[in-house]
């Protein structure tokens, strides 16, 4: 965008409640390096609007929620309110926590009114406005209980109440109802979509972390996408669909359709994409948190179900959301046992092996495939056979791990590796000593 | 007892540091009540009635002690916990000030406190008062102050987060989630602290100045005069109110404030062991908690708002890193600069001081080898014999029920007013003091152990006993395999207290007396106690100091080695 923005875009920037420009939040590694979790992030949010934030965990949606809500500052880039660069907490948000945060030591009414108390209101003022708040989230009669005494749906009913009796003008919602059972959870939804369409909601705006993609749909006017490591903004979807929507409408099944197509052919791409390093360097595919009893279970189901199969599809029948399925997803493409086109899983003949024979001959392929495609094995593995008595302490290799990833990451990346491997009857593993040793027989049998 | 979460197992420079630091604290207090004579006349001794019908008097004054020192604690516990906490450069010699103070030997710094604060108070009874008083505060200050700062830094990230964006004010902020966060490690840990503070009362209510001996209305000082009299009669009879007072403040106190502070606990699930208290649910069957209540609202509003001066959650402060370094580094030197100046003063005063000098040290060393080994004995003994009985008590439901309150109260009730008859049993059957004392140490000590194995024993899981069941696994091996790694966390605890408390007790398990004959010990608490007699602060400095090295040094070496084995390895 060179020269004077267009006329109608800085109307938008005048009208918008919260602007984010160029936002990049890093942390710091263990060697003094730095990592993203966010990148070069972009996006406004306009009164009158809903929007979600999709991503996979990791992706640092909360993040940057957070950095939204001024409670974490970016490392560069700026985040405007109504105009005016952040300084602190932002004064015209208010945020619904995805495990509630509410004071078990106060009542309903005590919690609600915890906003208001901190700006110096009157308790003859903010009562009644506390009490008003809790009428219109339904929970008329529950002023005087303790949260003890309250389900989760109904918990998350005061954490709404509480956010909403500022009056904010912009509503920050982290996975509100990702700690809810499903019921509940739609239940909680249709209910504050009615409120929202009613027009006399107390926020002018929403902003929504999800990482359930048909929430998304059936809640946004916009969706924007984040990838991982770092995180980006993929795409950004407008949702113009009429309300009430309903997930049975072909309209809603394809775009949430679209978007399973843009979040996992991007993965396996980016996966990919790093994967092709030279030899000198740690090649590093990152390795999705996912178990082989997952992989192996997901690969039966789709052969069962002919080898191919809709995501969307899966992910409704198994009830599973992103962070459930998209890792075991991602591990079947990198295993090269599956495809994904155009929404569907498909198995490759591999895939269709593994999934059919029995546990010896499974981890006769599986071996195979991890050896043929997971870099950081290979790595492991060839190490292992240069060490002189085929013993290496782990801290070895997460080092290595280390100048890519956290702390927290690169254990997991390990600890996924050596999982994958020990089934494999590629490595043993002493967890009391940090010590990874060659399976004897894998000494032989594997090859060079 | 350490609160979990803040121990660490090496001995750091820092730890050195701060020895010398509080040496260094030692020093200037003694310079402070240098000089100063005990120009009163309290009772002596000998004067103090032994009637029982000054009982229940004596337990009101005794009682009264108690809980003042509980209530200064208290607010010393938010004060120091709330700043050490907060402010990163104050973490970083507060809390190792904290870990060692814990360890260091109280009843030692007994005259010194008595001294100074007998000099702010001149004729009249208040210094000792206050010197008792601070005896108690320091038993149990340490113990909350821990676990307040514990629970601060742990602190759930969603509650932070909370504050911050919906700004409360500071003083919000602290009253509504910081203090609620940590009520129930503090009630517990205060409990537990109360129940080692009742010795303190007792050794403090009877102090030797100067060779007299001065003494407060209480049951300590009561217990000591029938001592001096021989008059056994009359230490039954103390020994019995002793018993009343304990399990009475346990019912009708502690049990209902934990029973009330599980409405604290932040969690979705319920505690499994939830306190029930009869106390409490009188209590709350009454009108007082609504008028409580109501009057607390009318004081709690305006005072939040003008509470407000001190700030909102939330701002922004920027602050460099390189600003943040060039201040440590100031800091950092300017205290370095304190302890060495204070620490040279300090040898300089114990080497020029007649009677003294700088061979007291070794010798001190070497006498504290020999109170060692009379800990090291004492723990050997207590985890053969009270281990395997704690096991078994802690594995069976019902009997734990029963028994728990009774250790709970045997490890509250003050072993010092056992020693007289103790004492006179080793003079009439000839024992040496010497390892008499490893009794009268371990009478107060060993408690510690068996409550904690029986806590420890009774929350391993019910899943992997009936594992353990199924599979046959019986004897050695069961204990092998499963209860010891089970326990050792507790046990790890409970030795620390154990330990901590037997160096303590050694400052008056190892000179007692007995109607007009007294046992001396060769060790370090002997050592200490003549030269609180005699007066000779020098060599008192250098006694109390050797025997906080050696409480340390074993704390660092072993005990917290062991506890960060039996989080890692042994966890359940």
């Amino acid at each position: 965008m060179a020269g004077q923005p267009a006329p109608s875009t800085r109307a938008r920037a005048r009208r918008s409640i919260v602007t984010v420009t160029d936002l990049t939040k890093t942390f710091a590694t263990r060697d003094g390096g730095e990592l993203p979790v966010l990148e070069g992030i972009n996006l406004d949010v306009q009164p009158g609007e809903i929007v979600a934030l999709l991503g996979k965990s990791g992706s640092g949606k909360s993040t940057l929620l957070r950095c939204i809500a001024g409670l974490v500052t970016p490392s560069s880039g700026t985040v405007y309110y109504r105009g005016k660069p952040l300084q602190g907490i932002n004064p015209g948000v208010s945020l619904v926590f995805q495990t509630f945060a509410l004071l078990p030591w106060l009542t309903v009414q005590q919690n609600v009114e915890l906003g208001l108390e901190a700006q110096g209101i009157e308790p003859e003022e903010r009562s009644p406005r506390a009490l008003q708040a809790i009428d219109l989230i339904g929970l008329d009669g529950f002023e005087s209980a303790f949260p003890k005494e309250l389900s989760g749906g109904m918990r998350q009913r005061v954490g709404f109440a509480r956010a909403l009796v500022v009056e904010p003008d912009l509503l920050l919602m982290d996975e509100p109802f990702s700690a809810l059972d499903v019921l509940t959870a739609e239940n909680l939804r249709t209910e504050l979509l009615e409120l929202w369409q009613a027009g006399e909601f107390p926020a002018e705006a929403i902003l929504i972390v999800t990482h359930n993609i048909e929430e998304a749909v059936l809640f946004a006017d916009r969706v924007i996408v984040l990838g991982t490591n770092p995180g980006r903004i993929r795409t950004e979807l407008q949702n113009q669909l009429p309300r009430p929507r309903d997930r049975n409408n072909p309209d809603v099944g394809a775009l949430v359709d679209e978007i399973y197509g843009i979040m996992t052919d991007r993965a396996t791409t980016e996966a990919l994409e790093k994967g092709a390093e030279p030899e000198s360097g740690v090649q590093h595919v990152m390795l999705p948190h996912a178990s082989v009893d997952g992989v192996a279970g997901l690969a039966e189901l789709v052969l069962a179900a002919g080898g191919q199969s809709d995501l969307g599809d899966l992910a409704r029948v198994l009830g599973f959301e992103i962070d459930d399925l998209f890792p075991i997803i991602d591990s079947m493409t990198i295993l090269a046992f599956a495809t994904v086109e155009a929404g569907d899983l498909v198995l490759t003949d591999s895939g269709k092996q593994f999934a059919g024979a029995d546990i010896q001959d499974s981890k006769a392929i599986f071996r195979e495939a991890v050896l043929q495609r997971v870099p950081l094995v290979r790595r492991i593995e060839r190490a292992l056979r240069h060490s002189s008595d085929g013993t290496l302490r782990e801290g070895f290799f997460l080092d290595l791990l280390h100048n890519h990833y956290s702390d927290d990451e690169s254990r997991a990346q390990l600890d996924t590796a050596i999982d994958w491997a020990r089934y494999a009857e590629l490595f043993e593993y002493d967890a009391a000593h940090g010590e990874i040793r060659l399976d004897q027989p894998a000494v032989q049998s594997v090859s060079g | 007892m350490p609160a979990r979460g803040v121990l660490r197992a090496r001995l750091t420079p820092i730890d050195i540091g701060v020895v010398v630091a509080v040496l260094v604290l030692l020093y200037v207090v003694v310079r402070v009540g240098h000089g100063v004579t005990a120009s009163f006349s309290p009772h002596a001794l000998q004067h103090v009635s032994t009637n029982p019908a000054r009982l229940p008097y004596d337990a009101v004054r005794s009682l009264l002690r108690m809980f003042v020192g509980l209530f200064l604690s208290f607010v010393f516990t938010l004060i120091y916990g709330y700043a050490a906490a907060r402010s990163r450069r104050a973490e970083r010699v507060l809390v190792p000030i904290l870990d060692i103070l814990q360890s260091v030997p109280v009843l030692g710094f007994l005259t010194i406190t008595v001294t100074v604060f007998v000099g702010l108070f001149p004729h009249s009874e208040l210094g000792l008062e206050w010197a008792s008083i601070f005896a108690i505060f320091t038993a149990q200050a340490w113990n909350m102050t821990f676990s307040f700062y514990a629970s601060l830094k742990s602190l759930p990230r969603e509650l932070d987060e909370l504050s911050r964006s919906l700004r409360l004010t500071r003083w919000q902020r602290f009253w509504k989630i910081e203090v609620p966060n940590g009520a129930i490690g503090l009630v517990w840990n205060g409990m537990m602290s109360f129940g080692g503070a009742w010795f303190f009362l007792v050794a403090s209510e009877a102090i030797t100045l100067h060779n007299r001996t001065y003494s407060l209305p209480g049951l300590g000082s009561f217990v000591g005069a029938a001592i001096a009299k021989g008059d056994l009669g009359a230490v039954g009879a103390a020994i019995g109110a002793m018993f009343v007072l304990v399990i009475a403040v346990n019912i009708m106190f502690w049990r209902p404030l934990v029973a009330w502070s599980e409405r604290f606990r932040y969690e979705t699930t319920e505690a499994q062991h939830a306190q029930r208290s009869v106390v409490l649910g009188i209590l709350a069957r009454s009108t007082w908690p609504r008028t409580v209540g109501a009057a607390r609202a009318r004081v709690a509003e305006p005072l939040g708002r003008a509470m407000r001066i001190l700030g909102r959650d939330g701002a922004e402060a920027t602050v460099t890193p390189a600003r943040q370094r060039a201040g440590d580094i100031a800091f950092g030197v300017v205290i370095a600069a304190l302890i060495a100046f204070g620490a040279y003063e300090g040898l300089h005063y114990i080497a020029t001081t007649p009677g003294a000098g700088l061979g007291e040290i070794p010798y001190c060393f070497a006498l504290g080898a020999a109170t060692f080994g009379r800990v090291c004995v004492l723990l050997v003994f207590a985890t053969i014999v009270w281990v395997p009985i704690g096991v078994w008590i802690g594995l069976n439901p019902r009997v734990a029920q029963l028994a728990q309150p009774i250790v709970q109260v045997l490890a509250s009730f003050p072993a010092n007013f056992v020693f007289p008859f103790a004492t006179l049993a080793f003079i009439e059957l000839g024992v040496s003091i010497d390892i008499g004392g490893i009794l009268l140490m371990a009478l107060g000590a060993q408690w510690y152990i068996l409550f904690n194995v029986i806590a420890g024993a009774s929350a391993i899981p019910s899943d992997l006993r009936e594992a353990m069941d199924m599979l046959g696994v019986r004897g050695w091996q069961r204990w092998k395999r499963l209860i010891i790694p089970g326990i050792l966390s507790s046990y790890v605890t409970g030795g620390i207290t154990a330990a901590g408390g037997a160096w303590n007790a050694s400052i008056v398990a190892e000179v007692v007396t007995y109607h007009h004959t007294t046992l001396t010990a060769y060790g370090l608490g002997a050592y200490i106690v003549k030269a609180s007699n005699e007066g000779n602060k020098a060599k008192l400095i250098c006694g109390v100091a050797v025997m906080s090295v050696y409480v340390v040094v074993v704390n660092r070496l072993l005990w917290r080695r062991l506890y960060r084995l039996s989080e890692t390895r042994y966890s359940l």
